[in-house]
């Protein structure tokens, strides 16, 4: 098996005032080597707390269970030290807010330096110049200059670059992005977004891209998985899910999206509704309350994923009759 | 023209500030800098540009939530630029306001009928409780929220449903404009679509001029007539939608759109780019000359001493840059 | 700016409680430490108002024969009798009148004055703020028993001077609260939307600021009550508080504590009941303040 992560089953699920809540469900997936793989969905449907599992960082409120195989090894309930060595050199994850991420009171060099000491055992002077090369590598201007300083004093772009040099200092197998743009501005996103294309082309660390903008996915991702009130709906290559899609939710969100090369005037197809409580699903389909298509047997049956391929399924009853 | 609803003629929003340090210098932010546009009666402008680029303070500029340091705003033709709070509410009944975060702007004390009903006690006073409970419900219906709910209280419902509450109090009173300030960027993709609806459907029954802040070019191209781009301050293009986004004459224009991902792989994969370098400079030390002209890719000795104007190119267009010829209809 | 200052009842009119209110109340009455003071705490009160009904002694008769008489059921003192020979029980139903309504009339006065004042300095900020907020600095200068000894002197010892002490001192506290809690909320979003919906800054004021700052506000009351209880027996304890033959508990506890190896149940039964009423109103306090906590919503 060259299957770098492979993750069976995952089930993350939260204790709250109101009860227990099942943030994720039955999630089931696989990442190549080298692969980069999209995960879309809603505020909401689960997309950051898989992952948040995958790398043992979930609230305290939170219980996950199923199998996480990291080459072959399960991760899932990895003793922390463990996971520490792992978390860092082979995979790192880079948040939505650079800020929290970065400790305001050290210096980049600081904790760039930190992270290649501990994992790697370089000395100081090797750990800085590695620091100096990875700031280089993602495009930070002028990084000799820059890299004694504290986080405040650099922008929003400029915090989110010494982020992602942060996470591939260590040139990891697996680099998890939750977000890595949506705090930026267009522009800046675009450089982001090129500095990640240009990584992906220069290594082999797979990447997974958690947005819930199908643009950046358009253009970054090999792999999606479409997810939905804390299951996936839907997994296909880039071009099945963009130009196949199967699941009604995946079309709607697809038709909702207003596109700058949009030629059509008036009216946005809408996905009615808003996204179900996670409390209160209702037995069946997640998607049941929105969904154009539905028919009675959604309603009593859940959709299990059904498997249409090597890298393809879909949870809808759609195609299967009533 | 009779039909224009709201001018505005050079309008400055300066902000003191003091430098860093003790007894640091004073300065001035200067957040917006001789903006000057016309919204006509029924049609919606959008404004686009990045963060700080001064969308925000537009839109309480031109309501006089914060009062302008210089120029005009003409709303119905008389000047509304720095008027006391007491002048200036009567005119706040045709000049309303949607603001971004859908859950902020509502009172949480208070029950959305109380909320959208507020500006009906504010200027028809001698409205009886069920009479405006009555038009509140009305309303209710028609942004899409079921009446019933009357009762509750904002933080009862999600954000999409907040926008609405936001929108209806909005509209409450009949305006003629309301300005959009990033009203659906808190919400997520199926819901921005829906609110997007709901705002060009009121459009036409009502007859509504909007202003339609947004980050989001995909967006402002779907509803607007016209589009404004603003950088740090200042009009950088204006122009009617399908000129603008076809072919887009200032270089930031360009570098704008084609940073905007399309959903579409093939498409997406195969665009030319224009990457732009460098970050926004800050506001508070703006460069001489044209103000983009540290990321533009045309720069030159001339827009380093020179501040390009505000020049028409076009009809209905105007382009603030020296060599906006060059990148006309390639 | 601010033109007309609208009755307290308008106030009242804003704190009633619609569901989110009693929401709250719904959450409080799950809160058993909170239920079960609001019980100690009305029985007290209903004892202190029917005192002369519940005993056969009168709170001013000197009963000659029983001087320092210990708690003694077969002649009604049920508490035993005081080093004048007066019914303890009684006698402290009576000072437990004082002290609550000390408690809660000098809570009320520095809760109005306070939530206006702060409310007001805090919305209008700049220098109309700076100068409110210098008045309170300087006020809080000023020692307290210094100005209680100034009002006796000035108007002789009236109980109602008590009140308004107490209450001129408090609402200093109360103000700079409510003053912070409006600077936080003053920029939100939805005070904004207020203001371009056309609603005066007095609305402003009244709709928006104060049911939103009545949160921490009324947790804070809570222990305002306990805290001008104990500074009004303080004052009595020296001597400047209430006129015999009416009494406080501070007061009795005063003598109480005096005569505290002789006669015991002079200082436990006053302290018990002082004590009693401290611990309810914290935890109401407590209750209150998860039950207005909008993270429980
Ligand atoms: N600590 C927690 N306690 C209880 N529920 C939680 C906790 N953290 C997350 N959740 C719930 O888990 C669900 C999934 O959250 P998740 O963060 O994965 O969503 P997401 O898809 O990443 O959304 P977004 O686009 O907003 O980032 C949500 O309903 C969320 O409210
Ligand atoms: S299972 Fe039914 S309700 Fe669910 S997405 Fe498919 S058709 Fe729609
Ligand atoms: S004036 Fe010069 S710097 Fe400014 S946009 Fe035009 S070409 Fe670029
Ligand atoms: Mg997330």
């Amino acid at each position: 098996m060259d299957e770098l992560l492979s993750v069976a089953d995952l089930e993350t699920r939260f204790r709250t005032p109101e009860g227990e809540v099942a943030a994720v469900a039955g999630v089931s997936f696989a990442i190549d080597p080298g692969e980069s793989l999209g995960v879309v969905g809603e505020s909401g449907s689960g997309k950051s707390q898989v992952f948040l599992s995958i790398m043992g960082l979930l609230a305290k409120n939170g219980r996950c269970s199923g199998q996480v195989r990291f080459r072959g090894e399960d991760i899932l309930g990895l003793p922390a030290a463990r996971l520490n060595a792992l978390r860092g050199s082979r995979m790192s994850m880079i948040f939505q807010d650079p800020m929290t991420s970065l400790n305001p009171y050290l210096t980049v060099s600081r904790q760039l330096t930190e992270v290649v000491v501990e994992h790697l055992g370089l000395s100081r002077d090797q750990a800085r110049a590695r620091a100096l090369e990875a700031l280089e590598r993602v495009g930070l201007p002028d990084p000799a200059a820059r890299i004694d300083l504290y986080p405040h004093a650099f922008s929003g772009g400029m915090r989110q670059r010494v982020m992602i040099a942060m996470a591939i200092l260590c040139q990891p197998e697996l680099l998890i992005a939750d977000e890595p743009t949506t705090a930026l501005d267009v522009t800046i996103q675009a450089q982001i977004l090129d500095l990640m294309r240009v990584l992906k082309r220069e290594s082999n660390t797979a990447t997974v891209i958690i947005t819930h903008d199908l643009g950046v996915v358009a253009g970054l991702c090999d792999q999606v998985m479409v997810m939905y009130a804390g299951r996936l709906v839907e997994t296909g290559s880039v071009r099945e899910i963009f130009y196949q899609p199967r699941h009604p939710y995946t079309r709607g969100l697809l038709r909702a999206m207003p596109r700058l090369d949009d030629i059509q005037d008036g009216l946005l197809d809408t996905i009615p509704g808003q996204p179900p409580n996670l409390q209160a699903l209702p037995p069946g389909c997640a998607y049941q309350e929105r969904c154009p298509q539905v028919y009675p047997r959604c309603r009593s049956e859940r959709p299990e994923l059904r498997i249409l391929g090597p890298r393809r399924g879909v949870a809808c009853h759609l195609e299967l009759g009533p | 023209m009779s039909d224009i609803l709201l001018a505005v003629r050079d309008l400055k929003v300066h902000f003191p500030v003091r430098s860093a340090g003790w007894r640091g210098a004073h300065c001035h932010l200067k957040a917006l800098d001789g903006v000057s546009f016309d919204v006509r009666a029924g049609e919606s402008l959008g404004v686009v540009g990045e963060s700080g680029c001064g969308k925000s303070t537009l839109a309480r500029a031109l309501l006089q939530l914060i009062p302008p340091t210089a120029g005009q705003v003409l709303w119905l033709g008389e000047d509304i630029a720095g008027l006391g709070d007491r002048a200036m509410r009567p005119r706040r009944r045709g000049l309303q306001i949607v603001f971004q975060d859908p859950l902020a702007s509502l009172d949480p004390r208070m029950t959305v009928g109380d909320i959208i009903g507020e500006p009906l006690r504010v200027f028809q006073p001698e409205l009886k409780p069920d009479q405006i409970r009555h038009r509140v419900e009305t309303l209710m219906g028609t942004v899409g929220l079921l009446p019933h709910m009357i009762n509750r209280y904002p933080h009862e419902f999600s954000g999409g449903q907040c926008q609405r509450i936001g929108i209806a109090r909005a509209i409450v009173l009949q305006p003629k404009l309301v300005v959009c300030d990033e009203p659906v960027s808190a919400l997520d993709v199926s819901i921005q679509a829906q609110i997007i609806n709901l705002l060009m459907a009121l459009q036409r029954q009502m007859g509504l001029a909007l202003i339609f802040i947004s980050h989001d070019l995909s967006i402002v191209r779907h509803l607007s007539h016209r589009v404004m781009v603003l950088y740090l301050g200042r009009v950088m293009e204006l122009g009617h939608r399908d000129g603008l986004y076809r072919n887009p004459l200032h270089p930031y224009t360009r570098a704008l759109l084609s940073a905007v991902p399309i959903p579409d792989p093939d498409l997406e994969r195969a665009r030319q780019r224009v990457t732009l370098t460098g970050d926004l400079p800050s506001p508070l030390a703006p460069p001489t000359g044209c103000v983009f002209r540290t990321r533009c890719p045309m720069a030159d000795r001339r827009c380093e001493e020179h501040t390009p104007l505000l020049e028409p190119a076009g009809p209905g267009r105007q382009v603030a840059c020296h060599h906006w010829r060059r990148n006309a209809d390639t | 700016m601010i033109r007309s200052s609208p009755p307290a009842v308008e106030l009242q009119h804003d704190i009633k409680g619609r569901s989110l209110w009693q929401d709250a109340v719904r959450r409080l009455a799950r809160n058993r430490a909170a239920v079960a003071s609001m019980i100690v705490l009305a029985v007290i009160a209903l004892l202190a108002v029917f005192a002369p009904m519940l005993s056969p002694h009168p709170y001013d008769e000197i009963y000659w024969d029983r001087i320092q008489m210990p708690p003694d059921f077969a002649n009604g003192h049920w508490f035993g009798t005081d080093s004048n020979g007066r019914d303890l029980f009684v006698r402290t139903l009576y000072g437990a009148r004082v002290s609550l309504m000390v408690g809660v009339l000098a809570t009320a006065v520095s809760l109005v004055i306070g939530v206006i004042y702060g409310a007001v300095a805090g919305f209008v900020g700049g220098r109309v703020d700076d100068i409110m907020m210098r008045l309170v600095d300087i006020l809080y200068a000023l020692p307290f028993m210094f100005f209680v000894i100034l009002l006796m002197v000035m108007f002789g010892r009236n109980i109602f001077l008590i009140f308004v002490a107490l209450g001129a001192v408090e609402w200093l506290t109360m103000a700079r609260i409510v003053r912070g809690q409006t600077l936080s909320i003053k920029h939100r979003p939805f005070i904004e939307a207020a203001h371009a919906c056309g609603v005066t800054r007095t609305g402003i004021i009244f709709r928006h600021i104060i049911p939103n700052v009545l949160g921490p506000v009324i947790v804070y009351v809570t222990l305002t009550v306990p805290q001008v209880i104990m500074t009004e027996s303080f004052i009595s304890f020296l001597g400047l508080g209430v006129q015999e033959p009416l009494t406080s508990w501070g007061v009795l506890i005063a003598e109480g504590a005096r005569l505290m190896e002789a006669a015991p149940w002079l200082l436990v039964f006053p302290a018990t009941l002082l004590a009693l009423t401290l611990f309810a109103f914290n935890f109401i306090g407590d209750g209150l303040r998860d039950a207005l906590d909008p993270k429980d919503r």
